[in-house]
């Protein structure tokens, strides 16, 4: 199914929960924060977070900044 | 009794605050921090770059439990956007302050205020510890510390401007009417520009450019450190008054005939 993340189409295998799709991406949990529809989804329930055709995730995390 | 700066609740020894943008590298930032003294750093919130995520995360190198973590909104130009970002930043688990900032024009960086007021006002609402940037305005640093802003910040000048305080007189209103601590955020340059903010009684100082942008952004750091408590120790102390002649030093009694 297509979703888009951070801005761009990605293609990822239907039901997956936010927990696999950010161990798929490679990327550490505790160090991001995921915004699932522009919802603000809580750290711990990233497992239990299914994903569904057409979602917009946005996947953020602390750079520098002033 | 020791001279603390209070931000909602929690002590600080250091008046400086900084950010950690523009510096070489992870390694830079880490150093000119712990050098600056300061124990409130800020940090923008940004997309992960999916298709490389395993570059340094920048919280590896300041650690949240040293250093009281401020993500900003900078880069926000509406109210939505500025209090998207703090309902995720918030989700980091780094607490709930935040420096707000809504931007209105690209070239200056000044804020919106109109948004500004109406983002800190939702913000303040849903539990959030709010710092907002403004233009030296006392009318909107008044409504700010009115709606419940954990203090106010006005802008010394353009950020990464390094033009020093170019208002001083509007920001010894808003201090003279301050009910929160006054803390000068952007445009400061140079160690005196920080001085001259502290001399005049502000709370604090916030800066990134003045110091990542410096030749030797170490030494830079350090220079601030020491400007903020210069000016802070001479604030304290109470300036000799100006005036226009001499008044002599040396006891008039007993010069020689």
């Amino acid at each position: 199914m297509i979703v888009h993340i951070n801005g761009e189409k990605k293609e990822i295998a239907a039901d997956l929960s936010l927990a696999q799709l950010l161990q798929e991406l490679g990327i550490h949990p505790g160090r991001v924060v995921v915004e699932l529809n522009r919802a603000v989804i809580a750290r711990g329930s990233y497992d239990t977070t299914f994903l569904k055709e057409g979602d917009n995730i946005e996947i953020v995390h602390f750079v520098g900044g002033g | 009794m020791e001279d603390l700066l209070r931000l909602a609740n929690k002590n600080y020894k250091s008046r400086l605050i900084v950010g950690t943008g523009k510096y070489k590298d992870f390694r830079e930032t880490q150093k000119a921090i712990e050098i600056s003294g300061a124990e409130i750093v800020t940090v923008a919130v940004r997309r992960v770059n999916i298709t490389d995520p395993n570059k340094e995360n920048l919280l590896d190198y300041l650690d949240p439990k040293k250093y009281t973590i401020l993500p900003n909104t900078a880069g926000c130009y509406t109210a939505d956007d500025a209090i998207r970002t703090c309902r995720l930043a918030r989700e980091a688990g780094v607490g709930n302050m935040v420096k707000l900032e809504v931007i209105g024009d690209e070239k200056t960086l000044f804020p919106d205020i109109p948004a500004t007021l109406e983002a800190a006002r939702t913000l303040v609402k849903e539990g959030f510890v709010v710092l907002p940037y403004v233009t030296d305005d006392p009318v909107t640093a008044k409504k700010l510390q009115e709606m419940g802003c954990a203090a106010v910040m006005p802008l010394a000048a353009p950020i990464g401007s390094g033009l020093g305080i170019r208002n001083p007189y509007n920001i010894r209103i808003i201090l003279e009417q301050a009910t929160v601590p006054v803390i000068v955020d952007a445009g400061v340059g140079t160690a005196s520009d920080a001085a001259i903010a502290m001399e005049m009684g502000c709370d604090g100082v916030l800066m990134n450019t003045a110091i990542a942008g410096a030749r030797d952004p170490i030494l830079m750091a350090e220079a601030m450190k020491l400007a903020v408590e210069a000016g802070r120790k001479a604030f304290l102390a109470g300036r000799v008054v100006k005036k226009l002649y001499a008044t002599a030093s040396s006891p008039l009694d007993g010069i020689l005939g």
